[in-house]
């Protein structure tokens, strides 16, 4: 009865609309209101190795692995944001770290040189491998990425070279693991930036409008498969760094790089923080890494969980959960009665 | 010099499957001028604009810009040496707002370099400029809003804006006035007349004949992928043929 005489609206709060625009910096309220969330997620992801110290070794790691998973989810959704749906991002973070791992390996270079090195040679290697489909678009384009990282893997598997199955070990290492963690939480932070930077950017509309109708683009005189080449280069440098830092984490690279997890752990973080924004992405990356990784006490039966959560998330909030908190954040709701003014 | 025509058409023929959708057709059209297309559904007036720009390949036959071959070469270097195109189906970006969709045409290096600056926000200004040339108000938030929220008529506009965003020398536009309320074809007319007037070349498919003729001095008609006639517009409607086209073999004894 009272649900059907009554509907639920949604407005603007007053301070949203204050902070629209430049007179945003007329009061402290209004500064606070749009840096604040910024600012407090700058500073728990900070905090949050040092929070990790009391939870323990086990945890610290996963901090790590978090932060590897956020990492790979923000060069999907770049990629995504361009219209390059991937289905095998392991292939980028799988060819980060196995250039970071072979150059260790072969030449004993410490991680300061292979780790940039990796990040920007596989990123290109990256680009070149993708350049011959990059005319394909949606699930055409989706199936050739699945199969690049079960490619890759066989590759190896067959030939022997890179170790073969038994992988790369005995690689250098970092200093500490506090210095690992906050070289790739301070990584994490640049990309998020970066990448939102770039979005707004006269050049990230111009990738922006590629997803939205190539043809269009072509019609506007831009070399479409030149600007689709240099999103999937700067998409998979954060992947590829990922890689090639889990690679100097672990001192060990195998095939295990190119694993589904890899490909499938991005795709549903992106979905549960909200398809296509960054700051979901972490947030995406920062609820489900750790959620998989308590969830192992299970079992198998963790996988049922899993799942279920997943479920959950495309039916209730497909939209994502960082598009339900910003709209809880810039609006209010309340139930007005249907019928009367 | 001003004598080579700013497009030359030789001989261009494309097939799809078993049907011939352009079957050797050549024309020329000099600098400044305004040619409309015209022809009923299915004749190749669409397949031979695509041919023109670039988006479908020719299976003979050549065409030249200002005395160059641009046969065969990508859409986007065909649009960078000065001709442009609308769709027949809009294609605007639906997630952007209205004025940023200018800044994908205005990032191209055919204007690019004209525009200071340039990596955030810079080319705004221009694209407002170009958005208020075909009929969106300033004022209004027109401009600011999602393009996927713009009704038709606008979006049409908005295809206009991005030929013009490019500085061409020469305008193919396809069936620009289809799904446009009378007003609002109304208010566009002007805005192509002027283009003519400014020296630009124009190229138009159109079915709606009255407010074509108001725009070009000539026109060629199309059936079956070949031209069936050509010249000033009042005299190819007079044309027997063409009626036959348009109204079939009774009807153009009946009108």
């Amino acid at each position: 009865m009272k649900n059907s005489s009554y509907r639920k609206e949604r407005m603007d709060r007053g301070i949203k609309a204050r902070a629209d625009d430049i007179f945003a910096i007329s009061s402290y309220k209004e500064i606070a209101y749009l840096v604040l969330p910024r600012f407090l997620f700058i500073v728990f992801i900070l905090l949050v190795p040092i929070l990790g110290q009391y939870a323990g070794h086990y945890w610290q790691g996963i901090i790590v692995i978090t932060c590897i998973i956020a990492l790979l989810t923000l060069s999907w959704t770049f990629m995504f944001s361009v219209g390059l749906i991937s289905l095998g991002h392991a292939v980028f973070f799988g060819v980060g770290a196995y250039i970071a791992g072979w150059m260790s390996f072969e030449f004993g270079l410490s991680p300061l040189v292979t780790i940039p090195v990796a990040t920007v040679s596989g990123a290109a290697l990256g680009a070149l491998l993708f350049y011959p489909v990059l005319r394909l678009r949606g699930i055409y384009f989706a199936l050739i990425t699945f199969a690049l990282p079960l490619f890759m893997m066989r590759l190896i598997e067959a030939t022997g070279y890179l170790g073969g199955t038994a992988g790369l070990s005995r690689l250098a290492s970092f200093p500490s693991r506090m210095v690992a963690t906050y070289i790739i939480i301070l990584v994490l932070l640049i990309v998020v930036f970066g990448y939102l930077r770039i979005q707004d950017m006269d050049y990230g509309l111009v990738l922006r409008a590629i997803r939205d109708n190539d043809l269009s683009v072509y019609a506007a005189g831009i070399n479409v498969p030149l600007f689709k080449a240099q999103a999937l280069f700067l998409g998979a440098l954060p992947a590829t760094f990922a890689g090639a830092f889990l690679t100097h984490h672990y001192r060990f690279v195998g095939m295990t790089a190119f694993a589904l997890e890899y490909s499938m752990f991005p795709i549903t973080s992106a979905v549960i923080g909200g398809t296509g924004l960054y700051p979901g992405a972490v947030l995406g990356a920062f609820l489900l890494t750790p959620l998989s990784e308590s969830l192992r006490a299970f079992g198998t039966l963790r996988i049922a969980i899993y799942s279920l959560v997943l479920v959950f998330f495309i039916l209730r909030l497909p939209q994502g959960l960082f598009r339900f908190i910003q709209r809880k954040y810039h609006q209010y709701e309340r139930w007005v009665p249907i019928g009367k003014e | 010099m001003s004598d080579v025509p700013i497009l030359k058409v030789q001989n261009l023929s494309r097939s799809f499957g078993g049907v011939k959708a352009v079957n050797g057709i050549s024309f020329e059209i000099g600098r400044g001028k305004a040619m409309g297309i015209v022809g009923p559904n299915g004749s190749g007036k669409s397949t031979l604009i695509n041919l023109i720009t670039g988006f479908v390949k020719p299976d003979k036959g050549a065409v030249f810009f200002k005395g160059e071959n641009v046969t065969g070469l990508k859409p986007y270097k065909i649009a960078t040496k000065g001709i442009v195109r609308s769709f027949q189906q809009v294609k605007p970006f639906y997630n952007l707002p209205v004025f940023k969709n200018l800044i994908i045409p205005l990032y191209s290096s055919r204007v690019k370099s004209k525009l200071k600056g340039g990596s955030f926000g810079h080319r705004d200004e221009s694209a407002m400029q170009l958005l208020e040339e075909v009929g969106f108000e300033r004022d209004s938030n027109l401009p600011y809003k999602i393009t996927g929220s713009l009704p038709h008529g606008y979006l049409k506009k908005l295809e206009l804006a991005r030929c013009l965003s490019l500085e061409p020398e020469l305008i193919l536009i396809d069936e620009l006035f289809s799904g446009m309320s009378m007003s609002e074809i109304a208010s566009t007319v002007p805005i192509l007349e002027k283009i003519v007037e400014e020296g630009k070349t124009l190229i138009m498919i159109e079915h709606r004949l009255r407010e074509l003729f108001r725009v070009v001095d000539k026109v060629i008609v199309l059936n079956f992928g070949e031209i069936i006639a050509e010249g000033a517009p009042d005299q190819v409607m007079e044309i027997e043929k063409v009626r036959e086209a348009y109204l079939g073999k009774e009807g153009s004894t009946i009108a």
